[in-house]
């Protein structure tokens, strides 16, 4: 609902909005520029003073104004013709013209009217009214998604457009409330639909009917500082009944011209004061600093509305194409979905395909219209839930936890949890343990326990695919494209082969780094942007389904390189191995957030073996500021598969390798990387105590290895492996 | 052609001789280039001691603004029964404004005086503007604004 609040809004007002925020920002120089060029007032000076000089050097004088910036204006009428000008308050001497910017006046009318009068100035509100719901929607939006106001500006994590949104939109989002809520504020006030109009003085009952008081006399001019004083309209010449009408900050007078004497006074109203510090606010006049500052900030909205628009594109490109799914009352399989963004929607639609093929009857509903009773065939329930922020529900999951405590009995059919979010997040998959609890404690059969995906990792999908296959007694292949991925053509520049003595041939793949457009590069999209521990999918001929390899180099480096194992009847695996310099493969990036070294001065505990080492050797590529990296490296026999063996070693002359220990499992006595990092248990539990980051990358046994290592390791200073995980400092790239 | 007889009739206190006799008159204000936003202008009739007798025409929409109309909004206090039905839009810099409304011949050679008060936003507000006696012999001579109106005309 929040969701559709920001997106449509945000969608049909983005060119007014941009119109609006432009000739806004360009207006906020002037109040500034206005007062930079206003001549210096003069300290302690009375209206009567500053009237009197004036007076002296302007026959006829009709008014004086003092604006919010300072500047001093007198208009007069002196032999049949009218004059202006702004005026020195020091010498009452004239310094300039008082004629209007006619740049500031169109960009005025611009900025409230759209050059279209009462018209243009309902459509300008309808997009300061659009501004305010997009700035309300947006900050809930922000702070679902960083799970909490006072959360507001924690680190963002995700697509470069998304944060680039999220990263503006933040800091931008009181400015533009301001303005949008002054500004219609201001069309209120102009409508009349506010009781803000002047009230003006009772007439005096008499004047003195005498003329001719020096200015510099009148008591009603003294008692005022320039500093208060707005406006002092003369009375006309000749007329002996006609008074001085004086406007202060604090109201309006009328003063006697023989006399010198108010004569009758009405304050400024409580509406009229709300009005002008409104006004004051959403023009910066008397307030240029602000108004510079919302200027500014009006700048982001068109960043804010193509980033927006990229965003919601990219949202609709990942919806899933759903066909021939079963209805709710014959399905087999129910799937239930709770997503925010709707990238589970795409995890939901490769696995009803996957369960189609496997001759499934399959239904996807969103998890909010849960009923069992809706299900009377169904063998299985499988919800796919998201973590919004800190736990939250996704939207199309609201309700759902209420409806299944509700239910009288749990379903016949039992279920099976996969929870979506992110590691880095203190409730990683928060909501869907929630619904599992909540299923338990329903007493709903459980087909699966829970498992959780990392970041939209497709091999974690993939994996919990199989167990799910072993569980329905099917094989279920699950390979998820959360969109559709262009991929370019790469051109195989050089390769290193390992390991062929070993049975296990390997191989360095290094292709060209194809060159990205402009678009590409501001986006991020394609080669632009991508670092090691990203992904690089490669579609291998007479196949249109990927396959993942972990990059071992960044868009940096100037090259794509990752590292191939030749499985026995691989079909991908065997292309890549048989390519020769020159030879090129459909390829494309996919960013993996979850396995990247991180920019901090923190150490990194990298464990891998075999293949595992490609992101590995990555990080300490790109480990130019040195921070300690300590590579504990599987192999099976030195002198054939050390893959990276001279550039480890010269990376390690340079500093951005501390230490290398490997492990060889080839030879009298076997020895695994989980035995090097038990042998050097002492280091790693100290440097782990220091902040340390542990990053594995291998097999699904290395890894379950290293796992059982580390709880050895780290029990006597108190840490788990699992208490890492929920830190963030422990991750893994397994497969 | 808008008839401001009734209006005159009903919105004043004054009774004026003769009603049934009126005549169409035109009513032209030139504006002179004077670098601004569109102007506000009341039209209005005082008689021959300077007592508000009734408006005949308000050029600009926002009784907000009426304020800056000062001499008109001291007569009136701003009352919009005044100008019910004779409001139009505000007149931009070097535009024309033309009304034909039918006044009563009593009007003419009686004392009266046609007086527009002109305010500008952001600009000197100028009440009095142009004040012109209405009478037979007149009728036809443009006569010269103060600021913002460069002639007006009536016949």
């Amino acid at each position: 609902m929040i969701r559709a609040l920001h997106r449509w809004p945000g969608l049909l007002a983005f060119a007014l909005a941009t119109v609006l925020a432009l000739s806004g920002a360009a207006l906020s120089v002037f109040p500034a520029a206005e007062r930079l060029a206003a001549p210096a007032p003069v300290a302690g000076q009375t209206v009567a003073d500053l009237a009197a000089r004036v007076a002296a050097t302007h026959a006829g004088l009709e008014e004086i104004r003092r604006a919010p910036s300072g500047t001093i204006t007198a208009w007069w009428f002196d032999g049949g013709k009218p004059g202006s000008a702004v005026i020195d308050p020091a010498t009452g001497a004239d310094v300039g013209s008082a004629d209007p910017n006619p740049v500031e006046r169109w960009l005025t009318t611009l900025h409230r009217s759209l050059f279209l009068d009462d018209t243009g100035r309902l459509i300008s509100a309808a997009g300061a009214a659009a501004m305010l719901v997009l700035t309300l929607s947006g900050a809930a939006l922000v702070a679902r998604r960083v799970g909490g106001w006072q959360r507001w500006f924690t680190r963002l994590r995700g697509p470069l457009v998304g944060r680039i949104h999220v990263e503006i939109a933040r800091i931008a989002v009181v400015g533009l409330a301001l303005s949008a809520t002054t500004a219609l504020w201001m069309t209120a006030s102009t409508f009349d639909l506010l009781a803000d109009g002047p009230v003006r003085p009772a007439e005096p009952a008499a004047v003195s009917g005498q003329t001719g008081l020096d200015l510099s006399r009148m008591v009603a001019l003294h008692a005022v500082p320039v500093d208060s004083f707005r406006k002092l309209s003369f009375p006309y010449a000749g007329d002996t009944q006609d008074v001085f009408t004086l406007f202060t900050d604090t109201g309006t007078g009328l003063i006697d011209q023989g006399t010198g004497e108010v004569l009758s006074w009405s304050d400024l109203t409580a509406w009229q004061g709300v009005s002008e510090t409104i006004y004051m606010l959403h023009t910066g006049q008397g307030a240029a600093a602000l108004g510079l500052i919302l200027g500014l900030i009006a700048l982001s909205v068109p960043v804010l509305g193509v980033t927006g628009a990229l965003i919601w594109i990219a949202g609709r490109r990942g919806r899933p194409r759903l066909k021939g799914l079963a209805p709710a009352s014959r399905a087999q399989t129910v799937i239930l979905v709770g997503s925010e963004g709707g990238s589970t929607w795409g995890f939901a639609t490769t696995l009803a395909n996957a369960l189609q093929r496997a001759g499934q009857a399959v239904h996807v509903a969103p998890m909010s219209s849960f009923d069992p009773d809706r299900h009377p065939r169904a063998e299985r329930f499988l919800i796919l839930a998201a973590t919004y922020g800190d736990g939250i529900s996704p939207a199309s999951a609201k309700g759902f936890l209420e409806r299944l405590t509700r239910l009288s009995a749990p379903p016949k059919a039992p279920v099976a949890v996969l929870g979506f979010g992110d590691r880095s997040f203190p409730a990683f998959c928060a909501f869907a343990a929630t619904v599992e609890q909540a299923a338990r404690a329903k007493g709903w059969a459980m087909l699966l326990p829970m498992d959780m995906i990392d970041r939209q990792s497709p091999q974690d999908f993939s994996r919990w695919g199989r167990d799910l296959g072993a569980a329905l007694g099917v094989a279920l292949e699950l390979d998820h494209q959360p969109a559709r991925p262009a991929s370019e053509s790469l051109t195989l520049i050089a390769r290193r082969g390992y390991g062929a003595e070993v049975q296990a041939p390997t191989a360095i793949l290094r292709f060209a780094l194809p060159k990205a457009g402009l678009w590409a590069r501001l986006t991020g999209r394609g080669f632009a942007r991508f670092e090691a521990g990203d992904l690089l999918g490669i579609l291998p001929e007479g196949s249109t389904v990927p396959r993942f390899y972990s990059l071992a180099s960044g868009n940096r480096d100037g090259f794509v390189e990752i590292v191939v194992r030749k499985h026995p009847g691989g079909l991908c695996s065997g292309q890549l191995m048989a390519l020769q310099p020159g030879d090129s493969v459909q390829a494309f990036p996919r960013r993996n957030q979850g396995f990247h070294a991180g920019r901090g001065r923190a150490g990194l505990i990298l464990i891998g073996a075999g293949t595992g080492i490609g992101p590995l050797a990555g990080f300490v590529r790109a480990n130019t500021r040195r921070r300690p990296v300590h590579l504990f490296f599987g192999m099976r026999h030195p002198d054939s598969d050390f893959l990276y063996g001279d550039d480890l070693a010269g990376w390690q002359a340079e500093g951005r390798l501390s230490t290398l220990t490997t492990a060889v499992s080839r030879g009298a006595r076997p020895h695994y990387v989980q035995d090097a990092l038990r042998s050097e248990a002492a280091q790693v539990a100290e440097a782990i105590r220091h902040g340390a980051k542990v990053m594995v990358c291998g097999g699904r046994d290395m890894a379950h290895g290293v796992a059982q290592a580390l709880e050895d390791i780290l029990a006597p200073v108190g840490l788990t492996p699992a208490m890492l995980k929920a830190g963030g400092r422990y991750v893994e790239d397994v497969y | 052609m808008k008839s401001l007889l009734a209006t005159l009739a009903l919105t004043t206190a004054l009774t004026l001789p003769g009603l049934a006799m009126a005549r169409p008159v035109t009513l032209t204000t030139t504006m002179n280039a004077y670098g601004g936003d569109g102007a506000y202008l009341a039209l209005y009739v005082t008689d021959a001691s300077g007592a508000y007798v009734g408006s005949l025409w308000m050029a600009g929409g926002k009784s907000k603004y009426y304020e800056h109309l000062s001499d008109w909004y001291a007569a009136t206090g701003g009352d919009p029964a005044q100008i019910n039905g004779i409001t139009g839009a505000s007149v931009g810099a070097g535009r024309t404004l033309e009304i034909t409304l039918d006044l009563a011949d009593a009007l003419f050679d009686a004392g009266y005086t046609l007086h527009i008060d002109a305010a500008v936003e952001d600009l000197r507000d100028s009440p009095n503007e142009i004040a012109v006696p209405l009478t037979t012999a007149g009728a036809g001579t443009p006569v010269p604004g103060r600021r913002y109106i460069a002639n007006f005309t009536y016949k």
